[in-house]
């Protein structure tokens, strides 16, 4: 590890401006970011902790029944205080990582990193969420821009992403076996104007929603709709883990159990 | 009825107290002051010409001590190889020079080209990143097939080509062999590859020396099996120091695996630059040097053919095996392919022809050495494969082709130069066929298949050769030192005991195994007696711990030195008692004349040894004796597996549903540490069969090179085992009859699992021969619909 300045402020325009100086880097809970560093592959000047800032912590339900979680909040907390008002995104919450990871990383920082293998941008694009950031409010459709890249500025912090609650929903994991984060991972939503679905783990463009699927959901929402329907495999990774096609393959079936589970 | 104490109690393990209470003490706990760090700069690049090396900017860097490279160690010995292997046309194999530090090359991904000593670890890291290598990069030579062709680029100029020996064992005469198999009924081959492992012991590797200026003495710690192999590899043939101003020591140690068995060029140089740079220098491995720098296991390609007559009498079997030896020849690799493998080809079986024909290889990889079995599950997994391939295609009960081909009469020669001394195949099937309920499998079959899933059940059968010895017949084979053990039982003058044994302890639970012996001979309490190892300055001139001989061979110096303590402890007690020696007995604890009331307790007569005002004058004072012991043969411990999968034709995803193991393995000091190893090494070979493999791509880049692409077995991989080991046919030369269990897990577990997921998705319809492991659900569902 690099040689690094550290700040915590307990407010978000404290933060932004810590964030001003060049190379500066938002910390949530680091658990991608720190051990990077310690590799030596990033080399921040400073790290601008936001765990301190109250407002970006916890669980909240707004006025619309949308579900709020503070940017900073832990997936630990995420598992246990929105079991009661969104269980399918608590239990995505419940089996990132392990206990230490639930423990220190935050939804901030993995919907910011947008590892193309993460739990929760399947959740949050499959949800329609809304992320909200010091400057503005970012809907999910637009967030994410392929693997590890968003639509986030320089400086500009996840203050707390909103959740419209579906009908039902479901998130079906295949794990890689080594990492355990998603070889494949479906998200599926359903709302009363229609379906979502969000893959994760799968493609070489980070997350993305299967629209065939939604539409022939949307028809009929029962396993038999996803007859006939593929994923190409062209676009999928493919590497030690799984190759494309099984990947696409997985895809299909991690959706039909998603169906089920929501049936 | 369960002994409480002694030989056959299953005592609680003494030494997790301080393992799981945080207590331990670890290489990496040790501090001496003074102590700079030291920091290796690995090539990233596989096979590569050292154009230049500038380490002029790192020497001005804050906090540095000392930069080296090869240049450095120009005056010194490389890493040397413990086994010469000798090729089948009598010529010694191919041995290239193995440099601390690269001279001239670099041969895999992780050879260290430079090291810099700093003050603090960080400064270390700081100058190696301005050190300047310019390297020309040079094919990287990865696939073994391709390597062993002429005209294949060459890993070592000096030599003549890429092949270290092309080794044979068994059946010479070819036109023999091929005559048996044109004759033969049925005629089965298959293809297969043995992956290759990073062993991954929980603690990285870790080194700290010291050098005295004033009295010229070294102290290495360090993370070893073995530290009297460690000293003597290290100042023989490396270093050229004088062993008794050497002192090599390896406290706790978190897991070996065999991976620790390994003289390593840290170590040296540690030892070296301590020296050199008048400060205590000390390295700790990061989890991502320990995937490019530690030895790893396995990597074989195989074809073996078994042919079978009529009545389905195994009548020949033949097996060609590329062995992967790595960039560089590691201790103990050369024997790994060659006396551990091919002599366990025979197996539980009796076919009268075999030949085994072993091309091993030099590659662009991280040097291959001994992995928990070593040779042995490389051997297994092809036998045991190509047998229930033949009773698939034979359309005969696996158990029943295995049972007509068992040898039954003991002792038995095979045709690949092993005397297997006892054994009872048939009993141990029988008790496995009970504790696996193998009678229940069709139903369980038919429940897994009301839920979508196909069940499959694997048997399999394991021998293996341990408690590794005897010194004569190995170096008859090669190795270049002696596998005898030694142990001194020092006896304290108030009757306590310090054993201080040659085996070393790294998990194995000899603290607590080893006093249990000693405390049941004499017929005290187990926590009166005490091991000591891991120092060369307290213990004798021990071998290590390694291939399952520690009980077997260590066990029994320290029974016969027991034996020799029992002994004198009857002559001091016959003077106390006013008796004859020969009429004197020992039992619980008090030696008492026979036939009489008459009695002396233990801590009575060792206390006279040490303060003896009324003794013996023909006995010499003290109570300590030493024993070194050298077994007449290897010890074979086998088992029969079966393991239960069920497999979800969707993803291809394996889970194991039941895994039994009937394990004979002789006589058992503490069963409940032996069900612990057993476990272990069961985790161990499901993790090969279905999570881990260490790949590199065609450039030599290491793809599997930290836990986000290497899979370890997790808990929750791992079934509850039923394991048995009510089959017992002691070993035959040895006192104690063990034979040793630390193996057998790996070695017999991982046919068993691959076979089971060949029956679950051939019950399927799915008519698959051979899946190679690890059987990912990527490559099940592959081989699925391939």
């Amino acid at each position: 590890m690099y040689s690094f300045e550290f700040e915590k402020p307990s407010t978000i325009a404290d933060a932004v401006a810590a964030l001003a100086s060049e190379d500066a880097q938002a910390l949530g809970g680091g658990q991608t970011l720190i051990p990077t560093m310690k590799q030596r592959l990033a080399a921040p000047s400073k790290l601008v902790s936001v765990s301190g800032i109250a407002e970006m912590q916890g669980v909240c339900i707004e006025d619309d029944g949308s579900v709020a979680i503070g940017g900073a909040t832990t997936h630990a907390r995420v598992a246990v205080e929105a079991a009661g008002s969104y269980p399918a995104l608590a239990a995505v919450a419940g089996q990132i990582g392990d206990p230490a990871v639930r423990n220190r990383g935050t939804i901030g920082g993995s919907v910011a990193n947008n590892d193309p293998a993460a739990c929760y941008p399947a959740c949050v694009l499959g949800s329609g969420a809304t992320i909200v950031t010091n400057t503005r409010q970012i809907a999910a459709d637009d967030f994410f821009q392929g693997m590890f890249t968003t639509v986030l500025e320089e400086g500009e912090i996840i203050t707390s992403v909103r959740f419209p609650v579906p009908q039902a929903a479901s998130y079906q994991k295949f794990l890689q076996p080594a990492s355990r984060f998603a070889l494949v991972g479906v998200y599926l939503a359903r709302f009363a104007d229609g379906v979502r679905v969000a893959v994760t783990g799968a493609s070489e463009d980070g997350v993305f929603r299967w629209s065939e699927a939604e539409e022939a959901l949307n028809k009929e929402f029962r396993p038999d709709a996803l007859m006939g329907l593929h994923i190409n495999p062209a676009n999928m990774i493919g590497d030690l883990h799984g190759s494309k096609e099984y990947r696409a393959h997985l895809v299909g079936v991690m959706t039909k159990r998603a169906i089920e589970a929501c049936s | 009825m369960p002994k409480d104490s002694g030989i056959g109690a299953s005592s609680k393990r003494r030494e997790d107290v301080r393992f799981l209470t945080g207590a331990g003490n670890y290489t990496d706990d040790i501090n001496v002051h003074g102590q700079a760090y030291v920091h290796f700069l690995r090539s990233d690049i596989a096979h590569g010409r050292i154009n230049s090396i500038d380490t002029s900017a790192a020497e001005g860097m804050p906090g540095v001590v000392k930069v080296f490279t090869g240049k450095d160690f120009e005056g010194v010995g490389g890493m040397p190889c413990g086994w010469e292997v000798t090729d089948r046309h009598g010529a010694p194999m191919q041995e290239p020079p193995h440099p601390i530090l690269a001279q001239g090359k670099v041969r895999h991904v992780g050879d260290p080209i430079a090291a810099v000593v700093a003050d603090s670890l960080e400064q270390a890291r700081d100058a190696a990143e301005a050190i300047e290598v310019d390297i020309a990069e040079l094919p990287a030579v990865m696939n073994m097939k391709a390597a062993a062709q002429e005209g294949a680029t060459l890993i070592h100029d000096d030599l003549k080509n890429n092949i270290c020996y092309d080794w044979h064992l068994g059946e010479e005469d070819n036109d023999k062999v091929n005559e048996v198999f044109a004759n033969a009924a049925h005629v089965t081959t298959l293809d297969l590859v043995n992956n290759r492992l990073v062993a991954n012991p929980m603690e990285p590797r870790v080194a700290v020396a010291e050098y005295s200026r004033g009295t010229e003495d070294y102290t290495l710690y360090t993370t070893s099996q073995n530290p009297h192999v460690i000293r003597l590899l290290m100042c023989a043939f490396v270093l050229g120091l004088p062993e008794h101003k050497v002192r090599v020591v390896a406290p706790d140690v978190g897991g070996g695996f065999g991976t620790k068995i390994f003289h390593y060029a840290e170590e040296a140089f540690c030892t070296f630059a301590a020296k050199a740079c008048n400060r205590p220098v000390k390295w700790t491995s990061s989890r991502s040097e320990a995937f490019m720098s530690d030895a790893h296991g396995r990597d074989h390609v195989s074809t073996i053919e078994l042919a079978l007559d009529a009545e389905n009498n195994f009548v020949g079997l033949r097996t060609n095996t590329y062995a992967n030896l790595g960039a560089y020849l590691s201790t103990f690799s050369s024997s790994v392919p060659t006396w551990l493998h091919g002599t366990l080809m025979a197996g539980n079986y009796k076919t009268p022809v075999i030949q085994v024909n072993v091309k091993a290889m030099f590659t662009n990889t991280v040097p291959v050495d001994a992995y928990r079995g070593a040779g042995r599950p490389e051997a297994t997994y092809q036998l045991e494969r190509v047998i229930d391939k033949a009773a698939r295609e034979l359309g005969v009960d696996p158990i029943a082709l295995r049972r007509q081909n068992f040898i039954t009469q003991f002792p038995y020669d095979t045709p690949v130069a092993l005397t297997y001394d006892t054994g009872d195949y048939n009993g141990t099937m029988d008790k496995l066929e009970a504790a696996a309920d193998l009678a229940g499998f069709a139903a369980r079959r038919s429940a897994s298949e009301a839920k979508g899933k196909l069940r499959g059940l694997g048997i399999n059968c394991y021998i293996e050769a341990c408690g590794i010895a005897p010194s004569n017949i190995v170096g008859m084979l090669g190795a270049r030192a002696g596998l005898y053990d030694a142990a001194t039982v020092r006896v304290n003058a108030t009757g306590s005991i310090s054993v201080m044994v040659g085996a070393h302890s790294h998990g194995q639970g000899h603290e607590t195994a080893f006093p249990q012996v000693v405390a049941d001979m004499i017929g005290i309490d187990e926590s009166m007696v005490e091991i000591v190892h891991g120092d060369t300055s307290k213990i004798p001139f021990g071998m290590g711990t390694y291939g399952s001989r520690s009980l077997a061979v260590c066990g029994s110096a320290m029974v016969k030195a027991t034996e020799k303590v029992i002994d004198k402890a009857k002559k001091i007690a016959a003077h106390l008692l006013e008796a004859s020696e020969a009429d004197i007995e020992l039992k619980d604890g008090q030696f008492s004349v026979a036939g009489t009331d008459k009695s002396v307790a233990w801590g009575d007569v060792t206390l006279t040894a040490y303060v003896p005002h009324n003794f013996p004058l023909e006995v010499e004072p003290g109570l300590e004796e030493t024993a070194f012991y050298d077994p007449a043969n290897f010890t074979f411990p086998a088992g029969a597996y079966a393991c239960e999968v069920e497999v979800d034709p969707e993803t291809g995803q394996v889970t194991i549903e039941a895994f039994t193991a009937a394990d004979d393995f002789g006589n058992i000091v503490n069963p409940m540490i032996v069900d612990g190893q057993v476990h272990g090494g069961i985790g161990q070979g499901i993790g090969q069969a279905l999570l881990e493999n260490c790949a590199y791509d065609e450039n030599g880049q290491l793809l599997s090179a930290s836990y986000m692409d290497y899979a370890m077995p997790r808990a929750d991989d791992l079934p509850f085992y039923a394991v048995d080991h009510s089959s017992q046919t002691p070993c035959t030369h040895n006192p104690l009859g063990v034979k040793g269990c630390g193996e057998a897990g790996a070695i017999g577990s991982p046919p068993a699992v691959v076979n089971a997921v060949l029956d679950a998705l051939n019950s399927g319809g799915k008519a698959v021969d051979h899946i190679d492991m690890p059987m990912s659900p990527s490559r099940v569902w592959t081989a699925m619909h391939g």
